[in-house]
């Protein structure tokens, strides 16, 4: 399993827009990816699971996945939310 | 058989009676009789014929709503909703309960978090039912998007519904709660659809029975006798000419001349408000170009959009308000901290002033836009509530260059004060939406203290007058650019008070045009009078309807 901390760059955090953004890349991905913010930690697929995080801009989160392609994945989801979606 | 409400509007309408299917009621907590795997089977597919549904209407609907209803066809694929739900089936719950408590304990977390999340509770409570109307095989609840021309009842709507309301379908609407400031009747307004709200018994009426509604009277006739259907038809097609009649001035039957202006949120409108007979611009709101961005609009960004809409209007009155924000329009260079009480915060011209280059930078946009044109541009704050913040908001715009520099009176302070106010402001328009929030105190959003917004409120309408008193007294115009300037008969109460112009949202400009044809200014002021007079706004309407149609 490969694990990256990443911190978000949405101005208003992953909320809305950014985080349906997220997870429809995640539900991409093929492969099971989980998102963690403290101790607590979601399917990263799932809008209603990351937005429970509540997850604020500059809050450090930890991006975990499994399988052959792992560091791709994380490459590309890393990139998301180190975007500021909300400065679009 | 005749029924009772509060008429929106002076329309009328013929039609067949769609109800809009009731809420469903909460599944039972009763322990399953099937077994776990099927419990599982039936909520999974479920679940995913609700998306698929989902999102076919969002396809057929298109726009917005399409974007609304894919957010919604992905909440009812969530995996972490899924689990949840097989979760509760393996504590022996049925499919109904498990989908029911799911959804409801993500809705909690949703409220909970606040803001625009909160705001998306309503989204998962609609994906809720569908799911739970899905597995009991009964109807969907929600608006009804039949093949065929309809009059909708229903309890009341919620935003939500009218987002997805097919307005080409809907002859009128009725719904048994809500009033006259009621979602439902802005939209009614807005959309010129014919409407009357609070109509006790609406419900009991069969889908399928034919009704006319006359906003006019407010009342619901059931079954019309043949003779009722001519006057009816009549009546309908006579609307239909007066509304397709040539576009004129606005005026009293004395010819007393009211402008008749529009209440536009971009240049996009600019082009249907002319067709409509819009006079000029009553109200620009300026805020379309600040939401949706990390930061303020530059002064050459803004300048195009303003001249965008001023050359809509050459030689024609364009009145553009400067940014109103705060805590309940929040833009995060202004101000974003978060306030208990938003309506009475650092708002409107209040934050503006804590943010004083965005104002300066605002007004000049303004100034290099209005030489670029011929409109006759007029700027004014939002939400000033003393005399001193008068001053503060003319002496800027005076001292960037523009000649014409009032105040939008939405404070009771201001109201009361106003003979001092436009003293220094060359005008006030008076939005009548905030004055009735601050006056009785409450809230417009919320629904509970919904029946206390009510513009016909003698409170509202005595502040209203004072205003109208001090313009008359200092040679100073008093336009009107709330919802109530677009109730056709309040519109000629408020001449009565003294505005000297109306605004209005465009589809309500005929309307209320023809209504002011009718009667002179004495009879304007005599309606005043009687409101005035009156003890609450249900009285003070009764009071002026009586009399207008006596």
């Amino acid at each position: 399993m490969a694990e990256r901390t990443v911190t978000i760059a949405s101005t208003h955090g992953l909320h809305a827009r950014p985080a349906s953004i997220f997870t429809q890349a995640a539900a991409k991905a093929g492969v099971p990816v989980q998102l963690s913010k403290g101790d607590k930690s979601v399917n990263a697929a799932s809008i209603l699971g990351v937005i429970s995080l509540g997850i604020d801009h500059n809050d450090d989160v930890v991006l975990s996945v499994e399988g052959d392609d792992a560091d791709a994945v994380l490459d590309e989801l890393a990139a998301l939310l180190t975007t500021d979606h909300d400065a679009a | 058989m005749t029924y009772q409400g509060v008429g929106i509007g002076r329309g009328m309408a013929m039609g067949t009676v769609l109800q809009m299917p009731a809420p469903l009621p909460e599944p039972q907590d009763a322990p399953s009789t099937l077994s776990v795997d099927a419990e599982k089977e039936r909520a999974a597919v479920a679940l995913a014929a609700t998306a698929a549904g989902i999102r076919a209407r969002g396809e057929r609907a298109g726009g917005s709503a399409k974007d609304v209803l894919e957010a919604q066809a992905f909440m009812a694929e969530d995996p972490t909703l899924s689990d949840d739900v097989k979760a509760r089936i393996d504590s022996g719950k049925t499919a109904e309960r498990a989908v029911f408590e799911a959804f409801a304990s993500f809705r909690d977390l949703l409220v909970s978090m606040g803001g625009y999340m909160g705001e998306r509770a309503t989204d998962l409570d609609d994906v809720s039912q569908r799911v739970v109307a899905q597995l009991q095989g009964v109807e969907a609840p929600g608006v009804p998007d039949p093949d065929h021309q309809f009059v909708l009842v229903a309890r009341d709507l919620a935003p939500a519904d009218t987002a997805l309301l097919n307005l080409d379908k809907v002859l009128g609407l009725i719904t048994s709660d809500g009033g006259p400031t009621s979602h439902t009747a802005i939209l009614a307004r807005e959309k010129s659809i014919v409407a009357a709200v609070g109509v006790a018994g609406a419900l009991d009426i069969a889908n399928g029975t034919t009704v006319i509604v006359d906003a006019s009277t407010g009342i619901i006739t059931v079954d019309p006798d043949e003779d009722e259907r001519f006057a009816a038809k009549m009546a309908i097609q006579e609307r239909a000419s007066l509304a397709n009649a040539p576009v004129g001035p606005g005026r009293l039957a004395d010819d007393t001349e009211i402008p008749l202006l529009a209440n536009l949120g971009s240049a996009g409108g600019a082009e249907e408000a002319v067709e409509l007979g819009a006079e000029g611009v009553g109200l620009f709101r300026t805020e379309f170009l600040f939401l949706d961005s990390a930061q303020a609009p530059t002064v050459e960004e803004q300048q195009s959009q303003y001249s965008a809409l001023f050359a809509a209007f050459p030689g024609k009155k364009v009145v553009v308000r400067a940014l109103d924000a705060g805590a309940d329009k929040p833009l995060s260079f202004l101000n974003d901290a978060p306030e208990e009480n938003p309506a009475l915060g650092l708002r409107g011209l209040r934050a503006l002033r804590a943010n004083e280059q965005i104002l300066r930078d605002q007004l000049t946009a303004i100034r290099n836009a209005e030489a670029e044109n011929t409109a006759d541009v007029w700027v004014m704050a939002p939400m000033v509530s003393t005399l001193e913040e008068t001053r503060y908001f003319t002496s800027i715009a005076r001292e960037i260059g523009l000649k014409t520099a009032g105040v939008m009176i939405e404070v009771p302070s201001s109201a009361l004060l106003a003979d001092r106010i436009l003293v220094d402001a060359d005008f006030a328009s008076i939005g009548t939406n905030d004055l009735t929030q601050y006056t009785l105190a409450a809230d417009r959003l919320l629904g509970s203290v919904a029946s206390f917004q009510d513009p016909w409120h003698p409170a509202v309408l005595r502040l209203v007058g004072e205003v109208g008193k001090a313009g008359a007294a200092l040679g100073k115009p008093v336009g009107i650019c709330g919802e109530a300037a677009a109730d056709p008969l309040l519109a000629v109460v408020l001449v009565g008070l003294g505005a000297t112009s109306l605004s209005m949202s465009p589809a309500a400009l005929a309307d209320v045009r023809a209504e002011l044809r009718l009667y002179t200014i004495e009879q304007a002021q005599h309606f005043a009078e009687l409101a005035l007079k009156a003890n609450s706004a249900m009285e003070a309407r009764a009071a002026v309807s009586a009399s207008a149609s006596s």
